[in-house]
């Protein structure tokens, strides 16, 4: 077991270097570089300035060469700094000689889209696990088709235009929530516990909001998964011994349907980084998505090559995660790992 | 993509305001005088972040925005748009033209209290000029040969050769302490979240991606505004700026023309509660040619564009009548503008002779053919919703007289590395600014081809270069008025672009916010930001009840 793990660990690295040299080279094929962004397009500012900030940026060396000091810094977890004009440092904040702190962009982006994601998965996974088991134990009543509807429209409505007419109805009409941002005005005089209460009444329409496109597949592979379940010969005897049905449903089926999504589970830990640009944009929050959209917009290769590589270490993780979740609870792939 | 999602967004708001207008806002009687009050806070709302508080480094218009309101220039434009003094009380301009010497107001002070001398000024030259600091802006201040700073009022600069454009470049240079920066890299300095200024207001607090407030400098040098606080709130969709709007959590925004002629008009709750304030925008959009290629290396063939494309047309579909049309690159009602000029009017029978005689002929489809090919090109430009709509109506004219056109919309960086450096265009639809100062050797001199430069679209004329050079070293503002309007002519006549609009800046703006001027002065609403005030029954509750 502790051989297979050691094995996996060591196979990532050179999946990580895979990984990062093909997004490096699918980013440098997009036209500009930091140099060519709007603002740039001024006649008051010289093409010579902006050679001079490409041959600074190493943006006149062949990719290959670019690629290579972006790998040595890398090696010593130095993520860079940002090519925009804050220059900010990408990963982690730095200190100057005057003790100023300058935060990194991934560090204050990270934590908020985490906590949306976080939250929005629990809430998908608890919803779409009761729906699911509902639609499956009444299979083919109005139950079972109204939840079939339910998350299907909430699959196909935009999510920008229901964010628009909640945010309208619950921020204009009745001001029961906040429309957008993170913080009230004054928030900071608020004791603590107000301000979390103050956060999470910012929260509630993004994370509403990221769950909907969610809650369709989740609740309909629990529902296939549990059809699928009850119809197998376990059940049948499960029954036949006179066991109560809740019991059968919830102990004995269930158990065995939601193993699968341990797989989900895993494979989306990456999309835990990452936010949508659109909801993000719509409800101000300064999180990943938008970080991301803007660095590749501005082509600030820092930026975007520090978010793709602790999005792939996380998918990675998330795989081995995945797969150690799966023998943790199915006693078969355990027993195969273990050979 | 956000672009286009964004403006959908946008239209689906507007229905929502429109369908549903009962709100619970208490209706304020609003008198017509009230007494100015100092103190109070207004909160706006802006699309991106600043990047750097050094304005001279940033380049983004959310940096300069901040910037504008926490440093000074010496000399500054005026609600007429005329240089006026800033941190300079006086300048002189010597016999031969090529010296200036400001003298600095008396007793001006940084916001820590270290008095702002000429000393300062020199730093922020020397800065600006030094080939380490990053900044696009150089170009202007390397052409002073000499700058001194004999006494701490005193300031002095020398050019190589007459400058005319020199006081206008000092009034866009903001001054930066010395005291302060003398041992900082520019380029990597805690200063640019954290300046010390001379202006009307100081960082107060800037909260990383989602608020940034000012308050008000006890020490600036143009004495105190009104207004104790200014918060800008960054909000990157202009959807959800305008509910902000409407729910009165923010003061202050940009609106779109829709939400002008279309919401604010239907809606008396909110027009009862919120001012619209309309000013001259200080760019136009235009239909740009490439003259190195057929067709349009054809004068006739440019001229019956002109003609063949209704302005007046696009000016009421995209700005919904929000704009007007322009015969020269400067500002309509400034010196600069030959008022003498007006645009070609549209005449697509003028168009099609003109057409004829550069040799196309109707062939039995409609479509004009020459030497047995059809009149087809293709338009680029960028993910702006209101340059897509210009084209489309560009497009549609056109097509009346027999030309194929096709539109391509794309991302910026490609646009201009892959099309715009390399020439491999026939027609844009792009923007330029109507600058104040009327030189634009930059963008119309035939030596400012070559890749990155900014006459892209390969504009010679002889004359015109010879007036450029001229306008640049004549000071006389008669003399360079007459230089500039020859100049309107010729690029009039010549049609290197197809001018179609200037639109207007359009702001909706809460009415507590008292004191703004309407109409609008030519410098715009903001120029007199510092004497609106919000009268004490009018303002926001310090914290507000969310």
């Amino acid at each position: 077991m502790l051989k297979y793990l050691i094995k996996r660990i060591l196979w990532m690295i050179p999946m990580l270097i895979g990984i990062s040299l093909i997004s490096f080279l699918i980013m440098q094929l997009a036209p500009g570089d930091i140099t060519s962004n709007e603002a740039a397009f001024n006649p008051k500012a010289s093409e010579e300035s902006r050679q001079k900030l490409r041959e600074l940026y190493n943006l006149d060396k062949p990719v290959i060469v670019q690629y290579g000091l972006w790998l040595k810094r890398i090696s010593q977890l130095d993520f860079g700094n940002s090519f925009a004009s804050h220059q900010r440092p990408v990963l982690w904040q730095t200190e100057d000689k005057n003790g100023n702190i300058t935060k990194g962009l991934i560090q204050e982006a990270l934590p908020i889209t985490l906590l949306i994601n976080l939250l929005g998965i629990f809430i998908i996974f608890s919803i779409s696990i009761v729906l699911g088991t509902l639609a499956s134990v009444r299979q083919n009543t109005w139950v079972d088709r109204s939840v079939t509807l339910f998350v299907f429209v909430g699959f196909a409505i935009p999510g920008f235009w229901l964010a628009l007419l909640l945010m309208y109805w619950t921020g204009v009409v009745n001001q029961w929530l906040p429309i957008s941002g993170l913080h009230s005005p004054g928030y900071l005089n608020l004791s603590e516990f107000d301000q979390t209460l103050d956060l999470l009444k910012h929260l509630i329409l993004p994370v509403l909001i990221s769950c909907l496109s969610g809650l369709a597949g989740i609740s309909l592979y629990v529902r296939n998964g549990m059809l699928e379940v009850l119809n197998q010969d376990f059940i049948t005897t499960a029954r036949a011994k006179g066991i109560n049905e809740k019991k059968v449903v919830f102990v004995h089926a269930l158990k065995n349907a939601i193993l699968p999504l341990i797989t989900i589970v895993g494979l989306s830990i990456p999309g835990l980084i990452g936010g949508s640009v659109i909801a993000e944009s719509i409800f101000a929050i300064p999180g990943m998505g938008k970080l991301f959209y803007d660095a590749v917009l501005m082509r600030d290769f820092p930026v975007i090559m520090g978010i793709l590589t602790i999005g792939s270490f996380l998918t990675l993780i998330g795989n081995l995660l995945a797969d150690l979740g799966y023998a943790w609870a199915d006693p078969r792939v355990r027993k195969g790992l273990v050979k | 993509m956000l672009n286009k999602f964004l403006s959908t967004a946008s239209l689906i708001s507007v229905f929502l305001l429109i369908s549903c207008s009962n709100d619970s806002y208490e209706a304020i009687d609003y008198k017509d005088n009230y007494l100015v009050e100092d103190g109070g806070e207004i909160v706006n709302a802006m699309i991106g972040e600043p990047s750097n508080l050094v304005a001279m480094i940033a380049g983004d218009s959310a940096s300069s925005a901040i910037a504008a309101n926490i440093f000074n220039t010496l000399l500054k434009y005026d609600e007429n748009l005329n240089l006026a003094p800033e941190l300079a009380e006086q300048w002189f301009i010597s016999e031969d033209q090529k010296t200036i010497t400001f003298k600095l107001k008396n007793d001006i002070f940084w916001a820590d209290g270290k008095p702002l001398t000429s000393q300062d000024i020199l730093f922020t030259w020397k800065l600006v000029t030094d080939p380490n600091t990053r900044t696009p802006y150089a170009s202007d201040y390397l052409l002073v040969k000499e700058a001194s700073a004999p006494d701490a009022r005193t300031f002095i600069v020398t050019y190589e050769q007459t400058y005319a454009p020199a006081l206008d470049t000092w009034a866009s240079l903001q001054i930066l302490p010395q005291h302060v920066l003398k041992d900082e890299d520019i380029n990597n300095t805690f200063f640019s979240r954290k300046p010390t200024g001379s202006g009307y207001y100081q960082l107060d607090q800037w909260i990383n991606g989602q608020q940034l407030t000012l308050k008000r400098n006890r020490n600036s040098t143009q004495g105190q505004a009104n207004i104790d606080k200014i918060t800008s709130r960054i909000i990157p969709d202009t959807s959800s700026q305008f509910l902000e709007l409407i729910a009165d959590n923010i003061d202050f925004m940009n609106i779109n023309p829709i939400q002008y002629q279309r919401v604010f008009p239907s809606r008396e709750d909110l027009k009862q509660r919120i001012g619209l304030y309309k000013e001259l925008g200080n760019g136009y959009t235009y239909l740009g040619f490439n003259l190195k290629k057929a067709p349009f290396d054809d004068i006739r063939v440019r001229q019956a564009m002109n003609y063949a494309i209704d302005k007046n047309e696009i000016i009421k579909g995209v700005l919904l009548g929000l704009g007007e049309p322009i015969a020269s690159p400067y500002k309509p009602g400034t010196r600069w503008n030959n008022s003498k000029l007006s645009p070609y009017p549209y005449n697509p029978s003028k168009a099609l002779a003109l057409l004829q005689e550069a040799g196309y002929e109707k062939n039995a489809d409609g479509i004009l053919v020459k030497d047995g090919k059809p009149f087809e090109f293709e338009i680029l430009t960028n993910q702006n919703k209101q340059r897509e709509m210009t084209a489309v109506l560009v497009q549609r004219r056109l097509k009346e007289i027999g030309i194929d056109v096709k539109i391509r919309v794309i991302e910026w960086a490609s646009f201009i590395n892959r099309f715009i450096k390399t020439g491999e265009f026939k027609a844009v639809v792009l923007g330029w600014s109507l600058s104040l100062d009327p030189d634009q050797y930059n963008i119309w001199h035939s030596s400012q081809q070559g890749p990155g430069q900014f006459n892209f679209v390969g504009y010679e004329n002889p004359r015109v270069d010879e007036l450029l050079e001229v306008g640049r070293r004549e000071l006389d503002t008669s003399k360079r008025e007459k230089i500039y309007h020859e100049f309107s002519k010729l690029m009039l006549e010549d049609s290197p672009i197809v001018y179609l609009y200037a639109g207007y800046g359009l702001s909706a703006i809460n009415k507590r916010v008292q004191g703004i001027k309407k109409p609008a002065p030519p410098a715009g609403i903001y120029q007199n930001s510092f004497e609106w005030y919000i009268p004490k029954t009018l303002r926001r509750n310090e914290i507000a009840a969310q």
